[in-house]
């Protein structure tokens, strides 16, 4: 076991766990921005607004995020000028942007789907109280539906940004240096596999671990109305 | 699947077990499987295991040279990985299963293993098919991460062909579509088993 290889790439190791987090983070808060409407799409009884939703929910849960990640970033080289003609070929030329979008939608696809399960769950007497209040469409979303579906969402969406953080670690086969990225590039020169790849283990569950610790604390916050026997987990 | 399915099995018995290691050593294996991102373990198996065993070999004054296939360090990672996600799928089917019936067995005198075998495995596959069929999904799809040590399965072969043609989209499309024919085929055969698995079940009307 050679220690002093782990020392010497301990700060390329942080700066990839920086990209790491900054590639999660900004994926989870787009992908969270486009679940909302996507799951309040799948719960509408007009096919016309549920099916689109379903397809693309049904294509993103159904194939592999490392071929949706290839069909961004290579399968778009397929359709250069077109994509330069209208200016967007300076963005799928980035690696960065083609992670970040391909992330966002899978994440978005997934986590639609656990917030249809939150909606779905909201009391049905809640929904009664509310029109009998006379809200209706977005100010009963908003102040009744939402926040409701988000809290008994939470726990499966806390399993869901666990698992987001972990895919990142593909963006390192698109030339990005993350966690991954580094730890194969170092080890690549230094045949020091089995020592950089258990450092980026390690990290990976500090940070697994940290996010997973951060988000019970959110939910405590969120739940704490409700007694400790009533939570199901 | 199969080595998934048999780890799973025996870790979730050992995590359910009266013995504290067993319990302990279990629950290490899924905390610490469950946090590291699939590619790592991949590449670290694949890349870092021959290493490990060769400098280790060296320490006791051996020269021997190991070489893991891609195939085999495929198959056994992805079976080790997705074994720590079956794990709390049995866990939870095995506790879902009535007190009432360990009971009634042991007072007709079955020792463990004989309720095990005929009491506990029947009817825990009720409750373990719809999570398994979850971990199976997860793992159809985990499969492509294989390409990256250049084992040539589909998404390899994508590759491959993509670079050939030089129509990456067309090629990467048509793989995702594979996929989800495989996607859709195991949810009609899922079905089918959960249909299967209830047949004993009495509905409420």
């Amino acid at each position: 076991m050679d220690n002093n290889i782990i020392i010497e790439t301990l700060p390329r190791f942080l700066s990839g766990a920086l990209l790491t987090l900054e590639i999660t983070s900004l994926s989870v808060i787009l992908g969270f921005l486009l679940a909302i409407p996507l799951a309040i799409m799948r719960v509408s009884k007009s096919p016309f607004i549920n099916i689109p939703a379903y397809c693309f929910n049904f294509y993103f849960r159904g194939t592999p995020l490392l071929v949706q990640l290839f069909l961004i970033y290579y399968g778009s080289g397929q359709f250069q000028s077109f994509l330069s003609d209208i200016g967007l070929w300076q963005f799928f030329r980035e690696a960065y942007f083609c992670a970040i979008l391909s992330l966002t939608l899978n994440t978005a696809a997934y986590s639609s789907e656990i917030f249809r399960g939150g909606i779905l769950g909201v009391p049905f007497g809640e929904l009664e109280a509310a029109r009998a209040c006379g809200m209706s469409g977005p100010l009963l979303y908003r102040r009744i539906i939402m926040p409701a579906a988000l809290r008994i969402a939470w726990p499966a969406y806390t399993n869901e940004v666990v698992f987001l953080l972990q895919a990142s670690s593909l963006v390192s086969i698109i030339t990005l240096m993350d966690i991954t990225g580094v730890a194969r590039v170092v080890s690549a020169r230094s045949f020091a596999f089995y020592e950089l790849f258990i450092t980026a283990g390690v990290l990976y569950l500090i940070l697994v671990y940290g996010l997973i610790f951060v988000f019970k604390r959110i939910e405590k916050r969120i739940t704490a109305h409700l007694s400790p026997d009533v939570m199901i987990r | 699947m199969a080595i998934a399915i048999l780890l799973g099995l025996g870790a979730a018995l050992c995590k359910l077990s009266k013995i504290k290691s067993l319990g302990i050593l279990a629950e290490t294996y899924t905390t610490v499987i469950r946090g590291i991102p699939e590619l790592v373990l991949i590449l670290l198996v694949y890349y870092g295991a021959p290493t490990l065993i060769q400098d280790t070999a060296a320490f006791f004054g051996l020269d021997i040279y190991v070489e893991i296939k891609p195939m085999i360090a495929g198959i056994f990672t992805i079976g080790f990985i997705y074994g720590a996600f079956a794990t709390e799928v049995f866990r939870g089917a095995f506790l879902a299963v009535g007190k009432g019936q360990i009971e009634a067995a042991q007072a007709c005198g079955m020792g463990p293993i004989l309720v095990f075998r005929r009491i506990l495995l029947p009817q825990m596959w009720r409750f373990a098919i719809p999570g398994l069929g979850n971990v199976w999904m997860v793992l159809i799809k985990a499969t492509a991460l294989i390409s990256v040590i250049q084992l040539p399965e589909l998404m390899r072969n994508t590759d491959i062909a993509a670079r050939n043609t030089h129509k990456p989209f067309t090629c990467y499309f048509t793989a995702s579509l594979l996929y989800l024919a495989i996607t859709i085929f195991s949810l009609l055969f899922q079905q089918w088993a959960e249909k299967r698995a209830n047949r004993g079940v009495r509905r409420e009307a």
